[in-house]
């Protein structure tokens, strides 16, 4: 039973990753109604950065503040300067930019940084919380923060007048315009903010997987599946995704199927999932009218 | 849409005289370049088959795939077996391997009927990254050779010489490979420029519209599946033959991503587009590396971005755009 | 006149090359001149192996400092080192390249056990010197089916066993769980492991699991490990999910005899950031000196080896076991051309190679020596056990066969 509820509460911590990149996943596209393959990378690359300034004497909080501010310039910079030209481009076009920006940021991360794994420090307590075994402080106020993120982000698109500019700009930018909403500047301070969510994810899993260029390659399949199977369009639902399919994954893993096949049955899961609800668990479920 | 589409569906003829002189010099290829380049090319044959069966998918069908790597693996693993286990010759692995990928491709479009666009993508994203553990199963060891993966013998040509020109493996394989692309093409353009290639083009842009008007849209997205996946299924098999080794290493999330992405550099919805992407997939890497050896991939992301801004209908549609303005220049007919 | 002179002078010009011992014949194949040598090499510089890639940063940095010093018999070293992915068909690709187009004189440290199977027989029917894999699989070692291959690492197989018979004399009703990286590598060691333990192993292995290298954590694996109630526990990870998993045992307070294979045993990439006292007890093989031990503070190839990576490759880290492997590997390749002198085929490059006698590798553990037979390819004969006493790895016992 004991074994029982660690595999729980681990799957709650491992789960509690793949949530924080799901948001960022969400704020994504609430903003711009895209798939950002390219939002792992953007995450690592900004965790990079924090570590420079870690590493260059930079104490703990600003360098976390700093980053965020680098974070955000960064996804600006990304959308006025390459997302921008393709934004009427067909869907497809957008997603092999996307591959494009990863695998840039992916091989600029590795030159500059190389590939050894590094350590990244945790403004949480190294002791474990209550003396449990089971999780330790910094998973546990990992999954804080990713909780007040959420809230965060939930109450600002929905109660800011800002955040729903921002959805309306995703969802009908001619008519957006119309009303006066400088459709542009939504976009790039999406991808701003977007950057920002990420570069805390990706502060929030390096000291648990260790920072290195390939950090979130296996995070962002996991992560694309919580945002999806928990609805695309809400913060909440992707973070409950993350967590649901952080404990599934460790649950089956451990009693089920045995790690050698925790892949085929997560993708057996998705595909059912999306098949009984095709918009995922808690999203909007989109009726098209002839 | 734009002027990508080659095989219009208004029953145009093939340009014979075009392919006539393309395939004497595809013929004539080999034996001028070293057998390193003819392998190359033999590789990239075998991609634009992969691509063609992805864009009868994607860009005429408009279901995405981020999986099509999985097909890719189950036919090279099909020959591989076929070969390793039960010594069947190479070139009848081919057409098994295909069948099986139909079925494979079939079964897995039913389930994917329900969904759409980024949902789909998932989907066949979690089935590329899945396989790999899958080939390594260990009850299914004795079959797919576990994480070792199987050798192939590499196939010797039957004769020596032909019309006085020697030929080596590496040229056989190379006119083995012409020919079973030569095949798919025109299996393809027959397809696409009859009722079918209609059906899934009025499914893809007018879904609704189009089961108004009597087709079964169900059957015609399930099926563009399955021939999509036989296409990349006769690829894969073609590539085990070419490389004489199959290993779930061969078969990365990264190599499905990168048959997306030779589809649209090449160009959607077009035929010839296959043959540029295959190349650029095959040939852009290297040169990167070349030009890089630091971040060669910063390189090829960044080619693929400008190629994107610049070329958006891919290669093909640049070409054609290209040719279309000449034509008006030499003062063709308005 | 003139014209008696010549037919005088190129009489004697041909007697002198008659009489001249054979020795001073420069023999070549293909890659080989009098001005350079060409070696050819496969490395992950990209994918999800890439942190191998330091191994050929610094074998390219080794060749570049021994150009500079004159090369090798008055030769210089064309190392060329292309990106393979650790995808088989680039693998293919790549070293047909470097054969056919860039004609290599031999290929060097190609890394990986699915890059090097998918070219094992290519190079063979080629008959190039396909030397030192980087890769420990036992099925290197054929001389009589694959007379031109020669591995470098010890066997993953063989120091599996050697951890399984180690059990069986220090702790003969040990319950294990192994944790294993799911493909060849990790298999290979584990198989090894079983056939170490032999008959007990079915008994004595209570709890295994495995993961894939695409997974982020395997913090999962390690809480099903410990609830199987292990005191004992094998690990097979690569580098950066051996720092998790070291750390992870650590936080839930599991506290098993804990060995680790020697892929990851590097202080400076595995345990410091794991952490250096959570790593205390650890136990595990070494066969190549570590950039972080204090013993090697004066040692000259150690020194020499610093040096280089200051100057030629200042982003490596000294303290990762890539670099030191990498350096030994350069140095046993500079040593086996360096006694080819000018008879440069490949034919008598293998042949060197595969008559090595008790060969001192510099940056390899004193006493641990290079030897090979033309029916053994199997390079390092032994591996000396090591536990970790929270700054240095401490050898205990005497180096044991790894045969």
């Amino acid at each position: 039973m004991e074994t029982f509820i660690h595999q729980v509460v681990a799957g709650i911590a491992t789960g509690g990753v793949y949530a924080s990149l799901a948001l960022a996943l969400v704020m994504i596209y609430q903003s711009t109604h895209h798939i950002n393959f390219a939002q792992g990378e953007i995450a690592m690359f900004a965790t990079y950065l924090a570590w420079t300034l870690i590493n260059a004497g930079v104490p703990y909080w600003v360098a976390f503040f700093g980053t965020i501010l680098l974070a955000f310039a960064l996804g600006v910079l990304i959308q006025r300067i390459i997302i921008r030209p393709v934004e009427k481009a067909p869907v497809l076009n957008v997603v092999v930019v996307f591959i494009g920006l990863l695998v840039i940021l992916n091989s600029l991360a590795g030159w500059i940084f190389t590939y050894t794994i590094k350590s990244f420090p945790s403004p949480f307590p190294k002791e474990p919380p209550f003396g449990l075994s089971f999780i330790s402080s910094h998973e546990l106020g990992s999954i804080g923060v990713t909780l007040v993120l959420l809230v965060m982000l939930y109450s600002f698109f929905r109660f800011t007048p800002l955040g729903l500019a921002m959805r309306a700009a995703a969802q009908n930018p001619d008519s957006s315009r119309l009303v006066g909403i400088r459709v542009g500047w939504m976009l790039a301070l999406g991808w701003g903010l977007a950057a920002v969510l990420g570069s805390i994810a990706g502060m929030m899993i390096a000291p648990i997987v260790f920072l290195e260029p390939n950090m979130m390659s296996g995070v962002l399949l996991y992560a694309f599946a919580a945002a999806l199977v928990g609805g695309i369009d809400s913060p909440g639902g992707a973070v409950l995704g993350g967590f649901l399919v952080g404990i599934l994954e460790n649950l089956l893993g451990a009693y089920v199927i045995g790690t050698e096949l925790k892949l085929s049955v997560a993708l057996v899961l998705i595909v059912t999932v999306l098949t009984i609800r095709p918009a995922g668990l808690f999203g909007k479920v989109i009726v098209t009218r002839v | 849409m734009t002027s990508t589409q080659s095989p219009d569906a208004s029953g145009a003829k093939l340009p014979w005289l075009r392919i006539s002189v393309i395939m004497a010099v595809a013929c004539a290829l080999p034996f001028f370049l070293s057998n390193y380049h003819v392998f190359q090319a033999s590789m990239v044959l075998s991609t634009a088959i992969a691509l063609v069966g992805l864009n009868i998918l994607t860009g005429y069908s408009g279901q995405i795939s981020l999986g099509h790597g999985a097909f890719l693996a189950i036919g090279a693993y099909t020959t591989a077996i076929l070969m390793d286990k039960f010594d069947v010759p190479y070139w009848a692995t081919i057409p098994v391997a295909g069948l099986v990928c139909l079925i494979a491709g079939f079964l897995f479009g039913l389930p994917a009927l329900k969904l759409e666009g980024h949902y789909l993508a998932l989907a066949t994203f979690a089935l590329a990254v899945a396989l790999p553990q899958l080939l390594k199963f260990r009850y299914l060891e004795p079959w797919t050779g576990g994480v070792q993966g199987i050798v192939i013998m590499k196939p010797d040509p039957p004769m020596a010489s032909f019309l006085g020109l020697t030929l080596n493996s590496d040229r056989w394989l190379y006119f083995v490979a012409l020919l079973v692309t030569a095949i798919m093409y025109l299996v393809a353009w027959n397809l696409l420029r009859g009722r079918i290639g209609r059906a899934l083009i009025a499914i893809r842009d007018q879904p609704t519209a189009a089961a108004l008007m009597g087709i079964d849209t169900s059957l015609y997205k399930s099926l563009a599946f399955g021939v999509s996946a036989l296409f990349t299924g006769v690829a894969g098999s073609l590539s085990a033959i070419l490389v004489a080794f199959v290993a779930p290493d061969s078969f990365t999330v990264f190599l499905s991503i990168t048959l997306m992405v030779g589809m649209v550099v090449g160009g959607l919805t077009s035929l010839p587009g296959a043959l540029y992407g295959a190349t650029f997939v095959q040939f852009v890497p290297n040169l990167a590396d070349q030009i890089s050896k630091a971040a060669p991939w910063a390189i090829y992301g960044a080619l693929l971005i400008i190629l994107m801004v610049v070329l958006p209908t891919g290669i093909a549609g640049g070409l054609n755009l290209l040719w279309s303005k000449v034509a008006r220049k030499s003062g063709a007919s308005i | 006149m003139k014209k008696r002179h010549m037919i005088i002078a190129s009489v004697a010009l041909m007697s002198a090359t008659l009489l001249t011992p054979a020795l001073a014949q420069k023999k070549y194949d293909p890659g080989a001149s009098d001005t350079e040598i060409k070696i050819g090499q496969t490395m992950p510089y990209s994918g999800p192996a890439s942190a191998y890639g330091t191994i050929g940063k610094v074998q390219a940095a080794y060749f570049k400092q021994l150009n500079e010093q004159g090369g090798i018999n008055g030769r210089k070293i064309n190392f060329i080192s292309l990106d393979d992915g650790y995808s088989p068909p680039k693998t293919v690709e790549m070293v047909r390249k470097l054969v056919e187009q860039e004609e290599v004189l031999v290929l060097l440290g190609t890394l990986g056990t699915p890059s090097n199977t998918a070219i094992h027989k290519y190079v063979n029917t080629k008959k190039v010197p396909h030397m030192f894999l980087a890769t420990g699989a036992s099925k290197w070692n054929d001389p009589k089916g694959h007379p031109w291959t020669i591995g470098f690492n010890p066997n993953y197989n063989s120091e599996g066993r050697l951890y399984g018979q180690e059990i069986l004399r220090t702790k003969p009703n040990a319950k294990i769980a192994v944790l294993f990286q799911n493909d060849d590598y990790g298999k290979d060691y584990y198989s090894g492991f079983k056939d170490g333990l032999g008959d007990k192993a079915k008994s004595m292995i209570v709890a295994e699991a495995s993961y894939e290298v695409t997974d982020p954590t395997i913090d999962s694996q390690i809480v099903t490990l410990k609830g199987s109630g292990a005191d004992t526990f094998f690990n097979i990870t690569t580098p950066k999910f051996a720092a998790q998993a070291i750390r992870k045992v650590d936080d839930i307070g599991w506290k098993p005899t804990h060995y680790l294979n020697n892929v990851s045993a590097s202080v400076g990439s595995v345990l410091k950031p794991a952490g250096l006292d959570k790593s205390v007890g650890l136990i595990s093989m070494l066969y190549i000196k570590e950039g972080s031990d204090k013993r090697w503070d004066n040692d000259p190839t150690m020194n020499d080896f610093k040096a280089l990576i200051k100057k030629y490759a200042p982003e490596v880290n000294p303290d990762d076991g890539n670099a030191t492997y990498g350096y030994a590997v350069s140095q046993l390749m500079a040593h086996v051309l360096k006694q080819a002198g000018d008879n440069l085929t490949r034919e008598n490059v293998m042949k060197i190679a595969a008559s090595l006698k008790d060969h001192q590798i510099p940056m390899a553990l004193p006493g641990v020596l290079a030897n090979t037979a033309a029916d053994d390819f199997a390079l390092f004969q032994t591996m000396q056990l090591v536990r970790f006493d929270g700054s240095i790895w401490v050898p205990f016992g005497k180096p044991q066969s790894v045969r």
